[in-house]
């Protein structure tokens, strides 16, 4: 008994040791990536080629998704609100779901899976085929010329995604309410005009966004970058960024509510 | 070896946490020499690379490259220290995005404002030299193991290096590739001036070209020589290695309990 009590002891020790270890591996890691910025600023090439590859690439997957969200919340919420009469207020419904929640959130999840495991597979890649140790026996520093790249296009891609996800989502709900079930055009997009507030709603959505997309592509970076050389340990790389992407996403999406919208 | 040393690599000791890989090696690589660093698999060559291009530092000892103190260097002298080195990775490390002929463009592109046009000219002679220029075109997937070798070869002395290092440039290639790369290794050494460090256990490909060889084993130098006095050594170890032999200072079999014992034989 005493044994097993002292197992797992050492074992919830060992977890917690290993857990501030790869939480002060990751943090000296962005720390590095972030004071070798500089080279992708100076050759907007390398950052617009990684905004492609996080950003251009992952937008069908967006599109597609907003707009089922969209189609979806317009379906749900015209019921719910004819309950109550208040069907023209499916507009304003629509556009604070997306705009405030389910715009920054549903696309950092698809972001974390469509981009942030690309990148984890590709520098886990680069690392297990020597490519990052060749870079750097060239003398080119692959923080500098790959990394802190990846990272930028990822923060600036994010929002845009999460932008465009709930630009679709609106639409979505737009052709569910007014072109088939016949809510009123005018008063769908006059209720949605009078009562999202730029700064309030569309400000703090964008902001979420960009936590999410520094989150999601410093983690994605981090596990590509900390990956064993081998297939297997790329494979888990993958799937953990996949993991804790969605975690800290979730986590993240309360802590910035709290802050946001209820005056914690 | 009395001219002047490009390398010098004094009593270093390396290890990951108490196991040992190195223990205090010296080395010395002579201007214009083609060295290699021999020995079995796990024995330590490819470390003694990673020392001397600073991706690895010694836990004691000194490790100096053209006058400077690799293990000393800051950051941004250490990378450029490494503008004048070039080394071939064991299966090439092509970036597989880019082509043929961008790869041997990189270092090109990154170290210097040349023009496309003088870029070009550079990568055709690099490639030239190693008889792949109408392969320029090509993505790295599309080269066998020796063509995927000579374009890394071709990246590496594409910025004229004062030290060129291989690491196992023989590895899973057929017997013609192996001479190709060969015969390279010590024509391009010669045209560049520089100095070649090769690190390999393929004594029929490597031995041909070289100046000198050391025998590393157990993180100790077991025997240093020209080509012929390693083949004619009589040091155990080296016997075994360069005839190939199953048993000997390399046992056959990992330790273990007795063979009885293991299959439950003789035991009460």
């Amino acid at each position: 008994m005493i044994k097993a009590i002292d197992g797992g002891i050492r074992l919830i020790g060992n977890q917690v040791v290993n857990g501030v270890w790869r939480f002060g591996s990751a943090t000296r890691f962005m720390g590095h990536v972030v004071s070798q910025t500089m080279l992708g600023f100076r050759r907007p090439r390398l950052l617009l080629d990684q905004v492609f590859f996080s950003g251009v690439l992952s937008l069908i997957i967006i599109i597609i998704s907003g707009l089922f969200v969209g189609l979806v919340l317009g379906l749900q919420g015209y019921e719910t609100l004819k309950r109550y009469g208040s069907a023209e207020a499916l507009g304003t419904l629509v556009a604070l779901a997306l705009v405030r929640e389910l715009g920054p959130v549903v696309s950092a999840l698809l972001f974390a899976s469509r981009a942030g495991s690309a990148m984890t597979a590709k520098l886990g890649l680069m690392k297990s085929n020597e490519q990052l140790s060749a870079m750097e026996m060239m003398a080119v520093d692959p923080f500098a010329r790959v990394i802190a790249p990846m990272f930028w296009g990822g923060f600036l891609a994010m929002p845009l995604l999460a932008a465009i996800f709930s630009a679709m989502g609106i639409f979505g709900g737009y052709l569910i309410g007014v072109v088939i079930l016949g809510v009123d055009t005018g008063a769908f997009w006059s209720q949605m005009q009078a009562s999202v507030d730029l700064r309030y709603d569309v400000v703090n959505g964008v902001i979420k966004s960009v936590v999410f997309g520094a989150a999601v592509t410093a983690i994605a970076l981090f596990e590509g970058y900390d990956s064993p050389p081998t297939a297997e340990g790329v494979s888990h790389a993958v799937t953990r960024t996949v993991v804790t992407s969605a975690l800290a996403v979730l986590a993240l999406d309360f802590v910035l509510t709290s802050f946001m919208f209820t005056g914690f | 070896m009395q001219t002047e040393n490009v390398v010098e690599v004094d009593n270093v000791r390396f290890g990951y946490g108490s196991r040992v890989i190195l223990n205090g090696i010296s080395m010395s690589f002579a201007r214009g020499k083609v060295v290699a660093i021999m020995g079995g698999s796990g024995s330590g060559k490819t470390t003694v690379l990673r020392l001397i291009g600073g991706q690895l530092k010694p836990n004691a000892g000194r490790v100096q490259v053209m006058g400077k103190v690799v293990n000393q260097l800051g950051h941004d002298e250490l990378y450029a220290l490494r503008r004048r080195m070039g080394m071939l990775f064991q299966f090439g490390a092509l970036f597989t995005d880019l082509s043929v002929f961008d790869n041997v463009a990189f270092p090109l592109r990154e170290h210097s404002d040349l023009p496309d046009s003088m870029i070009r000219d550079l990568v055709l002679l690099k490639l030239n030299a190693v008889g792949l220029r109408g392969a320029h075109h090509l993505k790295p997937a599309e080269l066998s193991g020796g063509m995927a070798r000579r374009v890394a070869l071709a990246r590496a002395i594409a910025l004229d290096p004062m030290l060129i290092m291989y690491d196992e440039p023989f590895t899973g290639l057929d017997p013609i590739s192996v001479g190709v790369i060969a015969n390279l290794i010590r024509k391009l050494n010669d045209a560049l001036g520089a100095t070649s460090i090769l690190v390999s256990h393929d004594l029929h490909g490597s031995m041909p070209i070289l100046d000198y060889a050391y025998i590393v084993s157990g993180g100790t130098i077991r025997a240093e020589g020209t080509p012929q006095e390693i083949l004619n050594s009589e040091e155990p170890f080296v016997h075994q290695f360069v005839h190939g032999l199953p048993d000997g200072p390399v046992p056959y079999h990992y330790p273990s309990p007795g063979y009885a014992e293991d299959l439950g034989l003789g035991v009460t």
